[in-house]
C-alpha cells in the first residue's frame, strides 16, 4: 500500500507539472480584477444542483455557491485531498468507530440577499440531499446512504452520524453538486425554489441570466476566503458548437472552456496563437463501458462477452486514438493511478483483454467463441449520436471485433433515444455506455457495475457481486477496501466479463495564457468555483488589444 | 376584398389546429422523454422514482387524450404553458430569442432584396449579354453554397485575415447585444450571418426576378409602350417591374417566414440565441412544450406571411379580385 501510495504521490507531482506556471505565482502576484469569458457547451436546465448532473449547470452557476467541503482548489489533481470550504479548520477525521463526523462551521458569512449562514443551513441542505420529502427530488440521494442523521447541536456545529464506517463519506459530501442553501429559503420559499433562483454564499453574486446566452456573475465583497475572488466578474457564454468554442476563444470572444477540447483542436490553437494558448491536461474521471445485453442472446453467454473483451487491443487503441478523442488511458473499473484502483501491471496479468500480446489474446477469443458455437457472430452495437468520444470510439470497437471474424454493424441515436432504449426499450445487443463521475470516489464510482445500481443496462443479477459491493461500501480499513476492490473487479471484468471498459478519457484544455491561476482536475465538474482565477492585464492587452 | 380578407382569415384555423394535432402525435412517437434525459443524461445513476416524479410533474405519465386535452386548451387560450427542461415560462423563452430572430430575417431580406432586385431586373433586360452570365453564375453559386457553409467561410476569413492585417484573429460576438443598446456589438455580429442568408436567398429571388422580368417584357404591352416610344428605362421601371414583382414577392416573404424560424444550422454557426437554435435545443432535450410552441410559431407566420401575400396581390394587380 505504501509504494503505491508513493507512486500516486509521484503521479500527482507529474500532473502537476503539467500545469505550467498556472497557480505557481507567489500570491503578491495575483492581480485583482477584471471579467473572465468563459464558454460552455451546454445549456442550463435549472439552477438547482440537487437535481442536475450537467456542467452545463456547473460552470456558470457553481461560482455562486459554496460547499460544506471541497476538493482543494490549489491541489485538484489529487482525489485524495480534501479541505474545508464553509468549514473551519481540517476536514474533520472521524470518531465513534467511524460514524460520526462533526464540523465546525464559519462565522460571518452570508447569502447573497444578506442572510447569514448558520449550521441549520447546512443541516437543512444535507437533509434535502439524503433525505428528499416525497415528490421532491434528490439526484445524489444514493451517494449518500450512509447518513443516518444531521444534527446542528448548535449555530457553529453540525454532526453527521452514519450507519455504518464509510470511506466514500468524505468524497461524497465534497461533491460539487451539493450546494448549500438557506434554510429559510427551503422552509419559506419552498423546495423547488433553487430551480428557479440563485442566493448562495459563493465567490460571486448572481446578476443576470439570458436563457441560451449567456450568465453574468460579479465578485461577492463579502466572500469569506481572505482576498478572493480576484476577479470583479465573469460571463458565462452558452455556445453548444465546439467549433464555436474553440474559435471564440481563438477569435478573442472568450478566454477559456473548461470541460476540453480533442486533440486536434489544441494543436490548431497552439498553431495559430502559440504562446497565447496556455494547455493543461490530465486524466479524467469518465470511461466509455461496454454493455452487453445479457438478456439478449448470445451475450448471455459469459465466454462470448469475454471473447469481447480479449480481441480490444487497448494499449494499441491509446497510442491512436489519443490523437484524435479524448481518451487515452488504459485502465480498469477505478479511476486510473488512484490508491485503490488496479495497477498497469496488475491489469495486464490478471485482467482480460489487458494483455499486450494481443495476437494471443485474439487467438483465445476466437477458441472461445467456437466453443460458445458463434465464430462467426453478428451483433449491433448501440451508440449514442456525440461524436466525441461516443462514435470515434464504437467505430474503433466495430474494428477490433472485425479482426476476430465479427461482423458488427453500429447502431446511433440521439441522446433522448438513446437512454430510452437502454432504459426502458432494452432491445439492444451490446451498446456503449457511460460513467462520468464529479469528485474521484471509487468505492462510490464503481457501483455503475452492480446489477442492482438502477444505473447498469446489462441486465443481470449476481448475488456474490452485490456481496463483494456490500462488503466493500461497510469497511473503513483501507487495507480490506483494496482486496475488495480487486475482487469486485475481477469479478466483473474477468468472471462474469457483465461489462467492460474501453478507454478512460483524457481532458484538455486549451486557453488564453493570460488566465492564471486556474488548476485542471480529474473532472470538468471540480475546482469550478474561479475564485483562484486572475487576469494579467497586461498580457491581455497585449493579445486583444484595448 | 374585405370578405375575401375575412374568409382568408377564417381559413388560417384549420391549418393551425392540423399542424398543433400533427406536431403533438409526432413528437410521442419518439422514444424516451425529458425526465429520463433529465436525471441520467450524463450516465449517471437515474432513481426510477425520480423519474417517475418528474414524469407526473410533467404530465407525461397522465393518458394521452388528457395530454391532448391539455395541450388544445393551452392552444385556444393562447398559454404556451412552462418548458419542461427549464420549467421557465415558454412565452417568456421564445420572446428574448424573438428579437434577434426578427433582426436576422430582417437584414438577410433586406440583403437578400438589395441583391436579387438590381442583378435579375439587369440580367433580364441584358439577356444572354456577359452581364447575364455573369449574374447568373453568381446565383447559381449561391443556391450551390449552403448558408451555413458560408458562413463557416466568413468566420475562417475573418479569423485569418484580422491575423494577417491585423496581428490578431477576431471573430464576430457570440452573445446578444440588443441594437438599441450597443449597435457596434449587434450589428457586428449579426451583419456576417445576414450576409451569408441574405446571399443564399438573394439567389433564388435573383432567378425568379429574371425569368419573370423576362416573362413580362415579352408581353404585348411592353411592346406597345416601345412602339410608342418610350424610353427603356420607364418600359423597365413603370410598366414592367411591377407586373413581374408578383412571383418574386411570393419568393421573399416565404423566405422570411423561413428565416423566422428556420435558421436552425447557420444559428449554431454563428452561436446566434435565436428561435432556430432554442428549435434544435427542444427537439434534442424532448421538451414537449417548447418544440409545440416553435412549430406552431413558425406555421402561424408561415400562414401569415402567404395571407400577406395573397393581400399584397391584390394591391399589385389590380385586375386580382378574389369573390
Amino acid at each position: 500500500m505504501k509504494s503505491r501510495l508513493t507512486r500516486f504521490a509521484a503521479s500527482v507531482a507529474l500532473g502537476s507539472a503539467l500545469v505550467v506556471g498556472a497557480g505557481s505565482m507567489p500570491a503578491s502576484a495575483q492581480e485583482q480584477g477584471g471579467e473572465l469569458r468563459l464558454v460552455v457547451g451546454s445549456d442550463i436546465p435549472s439552477y438547482d444542483g440537487h437535481i442536475e448532473s450537467t456542467f452545463g449547470m456547473i460552470h456558470p452557476i457553481r461560482p455562486f455557491y459554496s460547499l460544506l467541503i471541497r476538493v482543494n482548489p490549489d491541489n485538484p489533481s489529487s482525489p485524495t485531498d480534501f479541505v474545508c470550504d464553509l468549514c473551519v479548520g481540517e476536514v474533520p477525521k472521524p470518531t465513534n468507530d467511524g460514524k460520526t463526523y462533526t464540523f465546525k462551521i464559519r462565522k460571518g458569512v452570508t447569502f447573497q440577499d444578506g442572510q447569514e449562514l448558520t449550521s441549520a443551513d447546512i443541516k437543512a441542505t444535507f437533509d434535502k440531499l439524503a433525505f428528499p420529502p416525497d415528490g421532491i427530488a434528490s439526484n445524489r440521494k444514493a451517494y449518500f446512504a450512509m447518513i443516518d442523521s444531521v444534527e446542528a447541536p448548535d449555530p457553529e456545529t453540525v454532526v453527521f452520524n452514519l450507519k455504518f464506517p464509510s470511506g466514500t463519506f468524505i468524497p461524497s459530501i465534497a461533491m460539487p453538486f451539493n450546494f448549500i442553501y438557506s434554510k429559510n429559503d427551503l422552509d419559506e420559499r419552498g423546495y423547488t425554489w433553487h430551480q428557479t433562483n440563485v442566493n448562495g454564499t459563493g465567490p460571486f453574486h448572481f446578476v443576470e441570466h439570458v436563457q441560451g446566452s449567456h450568465v453574468t456573475g460579479k465578485k461577492n465583497p463579502n466572500y469569506y476566503h481572505e482576498g478572493k475572488p480576484y476577479l470583479d466578474g465573469y460571463t458565462s457564454l452558452i455556445a453548444p458548437k465546439m467549433s464555436v468554442r474553440l474559435q471564440a476563444i481563438r477569435g478573442g470572444q472568450a478566454d477559456i472552456e473548461f470541460r476540453g477540447f480533442p486533440p486536434k483542436a489544441r494543436d490548431d490553437l497552439k498553431e495559430a496563437l502559440g504562446d497565447q494558448i496556455e494547455v493543461q491536461e490530465s486524466d479524467w474521471n469518465c470511461v466509455l463501458i461496454v454493455t452487453p445485453n445479457h438478456e439478449a442472446k448470445p451475450f448471455d453467454d459469459p465466454r462470448v462477452r469475454q471473447a469481447l473483451s480479449l480481441s480490444i487491443d487497448r494499449h494499441q487503441g491509446s497510442e491512436y486514438l489519443s490523437k484524435i478523442a479524448i481518451v487515452k488511458t488504459v485502465g480498469g473499473i477505478g479511476f486510473p493511478g488512484h490508491p485503490i484502483s488496479s495497477s498497469p501491471e496488475y491489469l495486464e496479468k490478471n485482467i482480460i483483454g489487458y494483455s499486450k500480446d494481443i495476437e494471443a489474446s485474439r487467438e483465445k477469443a476466437k477458441a472461445l467463441l467456437k466453443e460458445a458455437g458463434h465464430e462467426n457472430l453478428k451483433f449491433t452495437l448501440h451508440n449514442r449520436g456525440v461524436d466525441q468520444p461516443y462514435k470515434v470510439v464504437g467505430t474503433w470497437l466495430i474494428d477490433q471485433w472485425r479482426r476476430i471474424g465479427l461482423d458488427v454493424e453500429q447502431w446511433v441515436q440521439p441522446s433522448t433515444p438513446f437512454y430510452a432504449t437502454l432504459r426502458t426499450q432494452k432491445n439492444f445487443e451490446v451498446s456503449l455506455d457511460f460513467n462520468c463521475q464529479a469528485v474521484v470516489n471509487p468505492i462510490a464510482d464503481i457501483s455503475k457495475f452492480l446489477p442492482s445500481s438502477g444505473a447498469n443496462y446489462s441486465y443481470f443479477e449476481d448475488a456474490e457481486l452485490e456481496s463483494i459491493y456490500a462488503e466493500l461500501l461497510a469497511t473503513g480499513d483501507e487495507g480490506k477496501q483494496r482486496e475488495l476492490f480487486a475482487q469486485f473487479e475481477k469479478r466483473v471484468l474477468n468472471d462474469l466479463a457483465s461489462q467492460f471498459i474501453t478507454l478512460w478519457w483524457y481532458k484538455i484544455n486549451p486557453y488564453r495564457s493570460y488566465v492564471k491561476g486556474w488548476k485542471i482536475a480529474p473532472s470538468h465538474y471540480l475546482n469550478q468555483s474561479l475564485e483562484n482565477i486572475w487576469i494579467d492585464s497586461a498580457e491581455r492587452k497585449k493579445q486583444l488589444g484595448g | 376584398m374585405y370578405t375575401y380578407i375575412i374568409k382568408r382569415l377564417l381559413m388560417l384555423l384549420p391549418t393551425l389546429i392540423g399542424a398543433a394535432i400533427l406536431i403533438f402525435l409526432l413528437l410521442r412517437l419518439v422514444p424516451g422523454d425529458v425526465c429520463l434525459l433529465k436525471f441520467g443524461g450524463e450516465g449517471s445513476y437515474a432513481d426510477p422514482q425520480q423519474i417517475l416524479q418528474c414524469q407526473q410533474r410533467l404530465g407525461l405519465t397522465d393518458p394521452i387524450w388528457q395530454q391532448f386535452f391539455d395541450y388544445m386548451v393551452g392552444f385556444f387560450t393562447f398559454d404556451l404553458g412552462v418548458s419542461m427542461w427549464t420549467s421557465q415560462p415558454v412565452a417568456y423563452e421564445i420572446a428574448i430569442r424573438f428579437e434577434l430572430s426578427l433582426q436576422v430575417a430582417l437584414m438577410a431580406t433586406f440583403v437578400s432584396v438589395v441583391i436579387a432586385l438590381p442583378l435579375g431586373i439587369i440580367s433580364a433586360a441584358k439577356q444572354n449579354s456577359w452581364i447575364d452570365y455573369l449574374v447568373r453564375t453568381f446565383s447559381i453559386a449561391g443556391i450551390a453554397m449552403p448558408s451555413f457553409w458560408l458562413g463557416i467561410l466568413i468566420i475562417l476569413g475573418l479569423l485569418i485575415g484580422s491575423q494577417a492585417w491585423f496581428g490578431r484573429p477576431w471573430m464576430p460576438p457570440i452573445h446578444f447585444q440588443s441594437f438599441f443598446v450597443d449597435p457596434v456589438h449587434n450589428m457586428s455580429q449579426l451583419i456576417w450571418p445576414a450576409l451569408a442568408t441574405g446571399y443564399r436567398y438573394s439567389a433564388v429571388a435573383t432567378r425568379m426576378t429574371r425569368s419573370a422580368m423576362l416573362e413580362v417584357l415579352r408581353e404585348d404591352y411592353v411592346r406597345t409602350a416601345r412602339a410608342k416610344g418610350l424610353i427603356e428605362k420607364v418600359i423597365i421601371n413603370k410598366h414592367a417591374l411591377k407586373n413581374a414583382m408578383l412571383p418574386v414577392i411570393t419568393i421573399v416573404g416565404i423566405e422570411f417566414a423561413f428565416l423566422m424560424g428556420g435558421l436552425v444550422v447557420t444559428e449554431q454557426v454563428f452561436n446566434l440565441n435565436g428561435l432556430g437554435k432554442l428549435f434544435v435545443s427542444a427537439v434534442t432535450q424532448s421538451d414537449y412544450t417548447m418544440t409545440q410552441a416553435l412549430v406552431m410559431l413558425v406555421v402561424a407566420i408561415f400562414v401569415l406571411m402567404n395571407f400577406l401575400v395573397d393581400i399584397m396581390y391584390a394591391w399589385l394587380d389590380p385586375r386580382i379580385r378574389y369573390s
